[in-house]
């Protein structure tokens, strides 16, 4: 007990507002960063650290409620951390994409190309065998 | 049993939120591009679990877990059906 508040309630208050505060910093970042490959870093670290936080704050605020131990919430938090990069994935070739087409990038340009001079390999058309290799293309 | 403590935090939460959201809807009208929009309405998702795990800790019910993990699921499958259609013009080959 600090004063007239419990432990517990304090630490499921301080994790909901850390999570709350890591949501609004992960949206601001979509809002100020200047190109698309660096605005996705904000949005991913709110979906795995923020919701993260306020969803073990949950955890420890119905243990305090009700004395039992909740496990939904993890499953939630789990399947966020699973899924996460696979979206930020897809969005990164959806960009990569539209760029070739002609799609202007920001004002921090397009980014750059790999390293040893070749392209991106979601450019490549599927190698023989591969899913979404056709026979009679 | 809940203290002023919690109701302080759970007012924060909800404010920052909804202006999270206000930010995301920004970003989903601005643009410039198909992928900044298509990532602003994933991280709109992410923010309605957030309110919904909030509202289920102001009502002091286990029950709104199941709608989080419903938007969880539906969110995820939406943006990949969308990167899916722009990147190959069907989603279900």
């Amino acid at each position: 007990m600090i004063g007239s508040v419990s432990l517990p309630e304090l630490l499921a208050s301080a994790l909901i507002v850390l999570g709350a505060s890591f949501a609004l910093i992960g949206s601001w970042g979509l809002v100020r960063l200047p190109s698309l490959m660096e605005r996705l870093h904000g949005p991913t670290k709110a979906s795995t650290l923020g919701l993260g936080a306020m969803l073990v704050g949950s955890i420890i605020f119905f243990q305090l409620v009700k004395g039992e131990w909740t496990t939904h919430e993890l499953l939630v938090s789990l399947f966020l951390f699973v899924t996460a990069p696979i979206a930020a994935n897809m969005i990164a070739k959806v960009h990569l994409h539209r760029l070739r087409l002609g799609e202007q990038s920001g004002p921090a340009g397009p980014p750059a190309a790999p390293r040893d001079g070749s392209e991106w390999a979601t450019y490549k058309a599927p190698e023989e065998g591969a899913p979404g290799w056709f026979p009679d293309e | 049993m809940t203290g002023p403590v919690i109701t302080w935090a759970l007012g924060f939460g909800f404010a920052a939120l909804g202006l999270a959201l206000a930010l995301n809807l920004w970003r989903l009208f601005k643009g410039p591009g198909v992928a900044d929009r298509i990532l602003a309405l994933d991280t709109m998702v992410i923010n309605a679990i957030g309110i919904i795990v909030l509202a289920g800790i102001a009502n002091g019910e286990g029950t709104s877990f199941e709608a989080a993990m419903l938007l969880a699921m539906v969110g995820f499958v939406g943006t990949v059906a969308y990167c899916k259609f722009l990147l190959r013009g069907d989603i279900i080959e």
